[in-house]
């Protein structure tokens, strides 16, 4: 999901201001019991429990229990978030717990987003000093607490690994043992941050996730594990084309399977009711269904790229512009130019789109994944005419998400309301099939561009023009509100602001439309920027004359200092010395996206006439690195998901628009055979946290495109490069 | 037709259509919901049980052939193979989003359980059969070997 995401949804500012200025805390008591009472906090807090916030709860037993706001998808900020808390209270990270905030916009706004919501890798950045002051408040209440219980000043008591302690008296006590005295203390106004010298949890290493053990014994719970009493299981039939919609249903077969309790037709397709997930799938397979294909997209992959790529050929609205692109192009030594294709991506996360739904005419809870909690709360709420104070929702575990889970129109969230909604009071698990996800659309965008750069004789770049076309991702969503001059920045973002001194330059995007839904897909637009920028640079430089790393160097923006490091200090890990002459070649790309800088290189042979990636040497400055461990896996991350859409990855129309693509036979992500050794060297900064869910992966495609180029001596200009 | 088996070491009886997935007999009617949904036609490796001693997709195991049998899913799956895969897996952090994890951890320990001391090759070839989206694949042939090691000493 894209970072730039505000005016939307700006929530009214709550009577405690608990939002004001820089994303400040109230503290207070008084407010997380009331927090608690008007949402659905997944467990209660203990009798005698401390909770000095909407964030903490420290109970008697002596855990630290944070609510996390945002949802956990991998990414790790049911680890990050505690540890910023435990940071400030000096806690030991053993008594540290993580548990998925309620859906409450109020409380757990994203500073960046105003509203709740996970994406753009906000995540950690947004809640730095909103978790850090958190933790600090709950220190000085435990600290105040023990002050009054053993009448000794508090400037003299110390707190470490969880102790709370005063030296002169030898007096010591746990968080737990404060925990009830704390909590009827008052709440500080102010509260002094630690200096950074003195962190011991933040940028540790050696820090377990939190959820490591639980996702490595099936303990953790995920949205398809959720059972209540009497739930059916709800499988959907969705049209078999884009735009389709239901004409008419023969559920007679479907019925008549054991177990199939009910059909019903909803606004998104046809609906399965049944006993168990076994009779569920059974009834989708026998039902039978007319489609009205009236509205439907019915061309197919080849004759939208036709389209895309006239269009891109005569994209004409404006991005960005500087000097004399046209001018410079004409007066050129020399011209290149080169047209790029990426289909339509999948996000494909393992855990199909599901949610559980349980009501009883007047209250509705759900357990789901939800990354922008907040609207799809207004959207359940919407569709059964039920007030939102009626609508609880459970963040739980979820299998990945990739960008899936956080869509603008919250079609997801539709479909669960409207299954309760015809099946009537009782509880529900809607579980999509892996076919569902795979053919439901919400797809990266198709995306065509179209480079051209001027040499002079010395083999100067002189003139840069990049012509795109591609669908809006905000066009028909809320977001849409904030596309200024007809420009939505998702489609071309990395394309433009480049770290390259190009004094004649022009980005140009033409918007094109289609039935097929569009989504933000794991660093969204950079995903083939990156791609398209970073390969035909490589071609230019070399028509030029130059190296691939002291080429972009050379041409490095004096204000562009963290480009310029990541890049020293990869081509310093891979020992760079060009794309190398052997068996084995080598590339480079880097990219900045979602605040962070990366740049990498690949090492790549020929097997079997198709690039297998040995090795990856990653280079990151993503400012403070809160945990680096956690940095590394998603670069690692990044990497292998980024790889997996450039080796393998497309969803193609067939002619009439039906998608060719089924399972995971069909699409056929990255295996662990294809996965390369990958080194990840984190530039130290003091810099505030930036993104890293995303930015590992805009520039592994373009390094291994680079890398095998120069050993194929092909220019891998449509995607994927192993065609299935 | 009610078929009687033995999972995690208990005996239990299902009575249920016998095309019926083990997949689906262990989530929905036994509840044990490690065992992971994640395509259904033998391609993920998510659902990954030990059915008699093997690592085995129970998305395409229907129960009616499983009269007898001994099955042991993610909550049962103990001894020092697992133990380690289990300790290895926490230690290095592997698990990301962990949907694809208990799936994995079946088929490493499968796989410790018979190649004590597998070669890269030997990984590679029997994890293939597992998808992570979330990619941590590095991490997971790292806690395999790291397991390994553990086990011999
Ligand atoms: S669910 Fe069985 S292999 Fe995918
Ligand atoms: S950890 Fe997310 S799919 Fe493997």
């Amino acid at each position: 999901m894209h970072p730039i995401v505000k005016p939307a949804f700006a929530p009214r500012p709550t009577r405690r201001g608990f939002l004001a200025g820089t994303g400040g805390l109230i503290l207070g008591l008084h407010l997380a019991p009331q927090a608690r009472a008007e949402s659905s906090a997944p467990t209660a807090p203990t009798p005698g429990a401390f909770v000095p916030n909407a964030f903490i709860r420290v109970a008697p037993d002596d855990t630290v229990t944070v609510l996390v706001k945002h949802i956990e998808i991998g990414q790790g900020a049911n680890t990050g978030l505690p540890l910023l808390v435990a940071e400030e209270m000096d806690a030991d990270w053993s008594q540290m717990r993580a548990e998925q905030a309620p859906s409450n916009p109020q409380l757990y706004a994203n500073a960046a987003f105003g509203i709740q919501g996970t994406g753009g890798s906000t995540g950690l950045s947004n809640s730095y000093m909103t978790m850090r002051r958190a933790g600090a408040a709950a220190r000085a209440m435990l600290v105040s607490a023990a002050a009054d219980l053993w009448g000794v000043p508090a400037a003299e008591i110390t707190v470490s690994k969880g102790v709370v302690a005063h030296g002169p008296t030898g007096n010591e006590a746990s968080f737990g043992a404060l925990a009830e005295a704390a909590a009827k203390g008052p709440v500080p106004e102010d509260v002094a941050l630690k200096d950074p010298a003195d962190f011991t949890l933040i940028g540790a290493e050696g820090i377990t996730r939190l959820d490591a053990r639980s996702k490595s014994t099936g303990q953790a719970e995920f949205t398809i594990d959720v059972y209540r009493d009497g739930m059916q299981v709800v499988a959907m039939v969705h049209p078999p084309k884009f735009g389709a919609t239901v004409a008419s249903v023969d559920d007679s077969e479907a019925l008549a399977i054991p177990g199939v309790r009910a059909v019903r037709q909803l606004p998104s397709g046809v609906a399965i009711y049944a006993d168990d997930t076994f009779a569920a799938f059974r009834g989708r397979d026998a039902v039978v269904v007319e489609w009205d294909e009236s509205a439907a997209e019915t061309r197919g992959t080849d004759e939208i790229v036709e389209t895309f790529t006239a269009a891109a050929r005569t994209a004409s609205l404006v991005a960005e512009e500087a000097g004399d692109a046209d001018a410079a192009l004409a007066g050129a030594e020399r011209v290149i130019e080169a047209e790029y294709v990426f289909p339509y991506l999948a996000h494909a996360a393992m855990e199909p789109l599901d949610g559980v739904i349980e009501w009883d005419g007047s209250a509705a809870e759900i357990w789901s994944g939800m990354q922008i909690p907040t609207t799809s709360h207004a959207t359940l709420a919407g569709v059964m005419g039920l007030g939102q104070e009626a609508v609880t929702i459970n963040t739980m575990y979820t299998g990945g998400s990739f960008g899936r889970r956080a869509t603008p129109d919250n079609h997801f969230a539709a479909e669960l309301a409207n299954v309760a909604m015809a099946g009537g009071p009782g509880a529900y698990k809607l579980l999509w099939t892996r076919e569902n996800d795979m053919q439901g659309g919400y797809y990266r965008p198709l995306t065509v561009h179209r480079l051209r750069a001027g040499l002079d004789g010395a083999g100067n770049i002189t003139g840069w023009v990049n012509q795109l076309a591609n669908q809006s991702i905000m066009r028909g969503s809320p977001f849409e509100a904030m596309m200024q001059g007809g420009l939505d920045p998702t489609s071309y973002e990395g394309a433009n602001d480049l770290p390259y001194e190009l004094p004649n330059r022009r980005l140009a995007w033409a918007e094109m439309r289609s039935p097929v839904p569009v989504l933000w897909w794991r660093a969204v637009g950079h995903t083939h920027t990156a791609y398209a920028v970073e390969t035909f640079l490589d071609e230019v430089l070399e028509t030029g004359g130059r190296d691939p790393v002291q080429g972009r160097l050379d041409m490095m923006r004096a204000d562009r200092p963290r480009d310029r490091a990541v890049l020293e200090r990869v081509a310093e890990m891979a020992g760079w010395s060009g794309p190398g002459t052997g068996d084995r070649r080598y590339g480079v790309a880097m990219a900045r996206s979602f605040g962070s800088y990366v740049a990498q290189v690949a090492e790549v042979e020929d097997r079997d006439g198709a690039p297998h990636v040995t090795r990856v040497w990653c280079a990151v400055d993503c400012g403070l690195a809160v945990t680096p461990d956690v940095v590394r896996a998603q670069m690692e991350g990044g990497i292998g998901y980024g790889l997996s859409s450039i080796l393998g990855e497309a969803v193609t129309l067939e002619p009439g628009g039906r998608v060719a693509q089924v399972n995971f036979d069909g699409y056929t992500p990255l295996r662990l055979p294809e996965m390369p050794r990958i080194e990840v060297s984190i530039l130290p900064s003091a810099e505030p946290p930036s993104g890293v869910g995303e930015p590992g992966l805009p520039p592994i495609g373009p390094a291994v495109a680079n890398a095998w180029r120069a050993l194929s001596g092909q220019a891998v200009r449509r995607l994927p490069m192993r065609p299935a | 037709m009610a078929i009687t088996l033995t999972v995690n070491d208990e005996e239990v009886t299902l009575d249920l259509d016998p095309d019926t997935p083990l997949l689906w007999a262990l989530r929905d009617h036994l509840r044990l919901t490690g065992t992971k949904f994640g395509c259904g036609i033998a391609q993920c490796g998510a659902c990954t049980v030990m059915l008699d001693g093997f690592a085995q997709r129970s998305c395409v195991t229907p129960i009616g052939a499983l009269e007898g049998a001994t099955v042991q899913t993610i909550e049962g799956l103990d001894g020092p193979e697992a133990e380690a895969v289990q300790a290895a897996w926490t230690e290095i952090n592997v698990p990301q989003c962990g949907y694809c994890q208990s799936g994995q951890v079946v088929s490493a320990t499968s796989l410790l359980r018979e190649v004590p001391k597998p070669s890269d090759q030997e990984i590679d070839d029997a994890m293939a059969g597992n998808l992570c989206r979330c990619a941590t694949y590095a991490r997971i042939r790292k806690a395999i070997r790291q397991a390994s090691d553990s086990l011999e000493a």
